[in-house]
């Protein structure tokens, strides 16, 4: 636990009656995708809301880079380098790739109060928007709306906005949902190079994704992480096939 | 469909072009006509900063084209009849310069603005309205029972303020100052919109959840746009009440605040001149077809509609090409 980039500690939160999270202690080590599983109404998206900061946990802690960020803001824990995708696109959808881009590196360098210099002529701003581009290889779609991209592309555009902030941990929130196979293969080899960037935090329904990918595994049902292990542990798990895998994993 | 800074262009020389032509044939009522027309639009412009780029639909920006109206009436008033503003161990006198009258109105609104702004933004929708609705109409029944200004029958001002160089009287020079102040705001709001504000303040009003994962704040960026807005729609109302020569509380209220929101949809939400264009149109509305009915508005209402169901971009969105905001 001591090298772990981000951690919870005993996270939980309820709506009324009903119990999201239920004592969840979790981490991620640098260079690592770290899974979480669990069937629909896990709490998987709660936990997320609670990590990143969108919803105040009602007992427990998180840690990210060695400081407790349980009562910091979304942004706060943005600019210390906690990068989030999330489930439904989260884009200006009016806006081209590179404004929404540019908007991560705005972000990033911590410099919205300019309000007379385009922000496209800022050399600051524009390499690092256009360094995340072309990492991501959106840069020949930089001019377009992102109304006009394909759902893979804008996945691959909110890693790319993801990136500008020069990201400490990635937080993903089902990247995969929506991509047809061979999207779906494209992006899994993409995070595959992506976790030399920073460690992964992945959320995902995707199976095959997640055992490619995943270095270790959480399982996540009813609120409670019933397991935590590497692919093999997971999938040789009477309890995690019981509750969510089935007798074919 | 022609490119947008080529109608912009076009707009505003002819809205300069009129006012001159009248001056050179000695119609002056033409000249208050496009003063009127341009000082609304100084307004809708300010609201079009809030409505159009943050997405903050305020019904209540008639607070601050009343304020800059009683900024301008109370200075001029104290200036006129020779008596201090406040008095005391430190006298502060009332003033006739356009300037600094234009400063404070300026100033007053933007700290109303913030105060406004930061209780008005923790709601959102519907909510958002009715509490801008309320801070305006607060204003309104304010200034109706404050008799120190005229109360309920407005403060009228004998003469019309000075500015430095210039004779104010003389229609033309009055408008010229006006427009000078339109194109300066114009030009501030077209960098304004390419700015690394102005992308945040569009990212907050398409998905707030991104600006916030990016570590910037969307309430932040809606609050310091909610004051710009602001404090130009109080630059306009103090405009207004020079050209009249005359406040009331009419400036306050809730009519006020929907006809500065025509102004914005039927010129063109977010565009750039759309506000001057929508000003523009309604001064020339209700002029004309002012003459041949009282009940005017039907048609405008009936205009509205047509915008709203098949001009999204308003009368700006018919005729030209929208381009990008940050190109």
């Amino acid at each position: 636990m001591t090298d772990a980039v981000l951690a919870t500690k005993g996270l939980s939160k309820s709506f009324g009656a009903l119990k999201a999270t239920d004592d969840v202690t979790l981490d991620l080590r640098p260079g690592e995708i770290h899974a979480v599983i669990g069937p629909n109404g896990a709490g998987k998206s709660t936990l997320i809301d609670q990590i990143c900061g969108g919803l105040t946990p009602d007992a427990g802690s998180v840690t990210f880079l060695g400081r407790d960020v349980t009562g910091r803001s979304v942004p706060a824990r943005a600019r210390m380098g906690l990068a989030r995708s999330f489930q439904i696109s989260q884009l200006a959808m009016e806006d081209t790739v590179l404004q929404n881009t540019l908007l991560g590196a705005v972000g990033a360098v911590g410099s919205p109060w300019r309000f007379l210099w385009p922000v496209v002529k800022n050399r600051r701003l524009r390499a690092r928007a256009d360094a995340a581009l072309a990492q991501v290889g959106l840069t020949p779609h930089a001019a377009k709306r992102v109304s006009e991209l394909s759902h893979g592309q804008r996945r691959l555009l909110e890693v790319a906005i993801a990136l500008t902030l020069r990201p400490k941990a990635f937080v993903m929130d089902e990247p995969m949902a929506g991509l047809g196979a061979e999207g779906s293969k494209a992006l899994t080899e993409f995070l595959d190079r992506l976790r030399a960037e920073a460690p992964i935090l992945l959320v995902e329904h995707d199976m095959d994704a997640v055992f490619a990918l995943a270095d270790r595994i959480s399982v996540l049902v009813y609120g409670r992480i019933i397991e935590t292990g590497t692919v093999d542990a997971i999938r040789a798990s009477d309890a995690v096939r019981a509750a969510y895998l089935g007798a074919d994993r | 469909m022609i490119p947008e800074k080529l109608l912009n262009l076009v707009v505003l020389a002819l809205l300069l072009a009129v006012p001159y032509w009248a001056s050179l044939n000695d119609a002056p009522f033409t000249i208050t006509l496009a003063t009127r027309a341009t000082i609304f639009a100084l307004a809708a412009v300010g609201l079009n900063i809030a409505l159009g780029m943050g997405g903050m639909v305020s019904l209540g920006h008639a607070l601050f084209f009343g304020i800059g109206g009683y900024t301008m009436g109370i200075l001029a008033f104290h200036a006129q009849s020779f008596t201090p503003l406040i008095d005391g161990p430190m006298v502060i006198e009332g003033t006739k310069s356009m300037p600094v009258i234009w400063a404070v109105a300026m100033g007053v609104s933007a700290l109303a603005a913030l105060v406004i702004g930061a209780l008005s933004l923790r709601t959102a929708g519907v909510y958002f309205i009715m509490i801008t609705l309320a801070f305006g109409q607060m204003l309104f029944f304010f200034t109706i029972s404050w008799s120190s200004y005229g109360g309920e029958d407005g403060l009228s001002i004998f003469l019309r303020n000075e500015f430095p160089g210039l004779d104010t009287l003389v229609p033309f020079n009055f408008f010229a100052l006006c427009y000078g102040l339109l194109v300066l705001v114009i030009l501030f709001n077209a960098r304004f919109a390419r700015s690394p504000f102005g992308l945040a303040l569009n990212a907050a009003r398409q998905s707030p959840d991104r600006v916030r994962a990016v570590g910037l704040n969307p309430q932040r960026l809606k609050l310091v746009a909610f004051v710009i807005s602001g404090t130009i729609t109080g630059l306009a109302g103090a405009l207004f009440a020079d050209l009249n020569r005359f406040v009331s509380p009419t400036m306050f209220s809730w009519q006020t605040s929907g006809e500065i929101m025509v102004f914005v949809i039927l010129g063109g939400v977010a565009r750039l001149c759309g506000p001057v264009v929508g000003a523009v149109a309604f001064v020339m509305l209700e002029h004309f077809l002012g003459g041949l009915s009282e009940f005017w508005h039907i048609y405008l209402g009936l205009l509205l509609l047509l915008i709203v169901l098949f001009a999204r971009g308003g009368l700006v969105g018919l005729v030209a090409r929208r381009g990008a905001a940050h190109d």
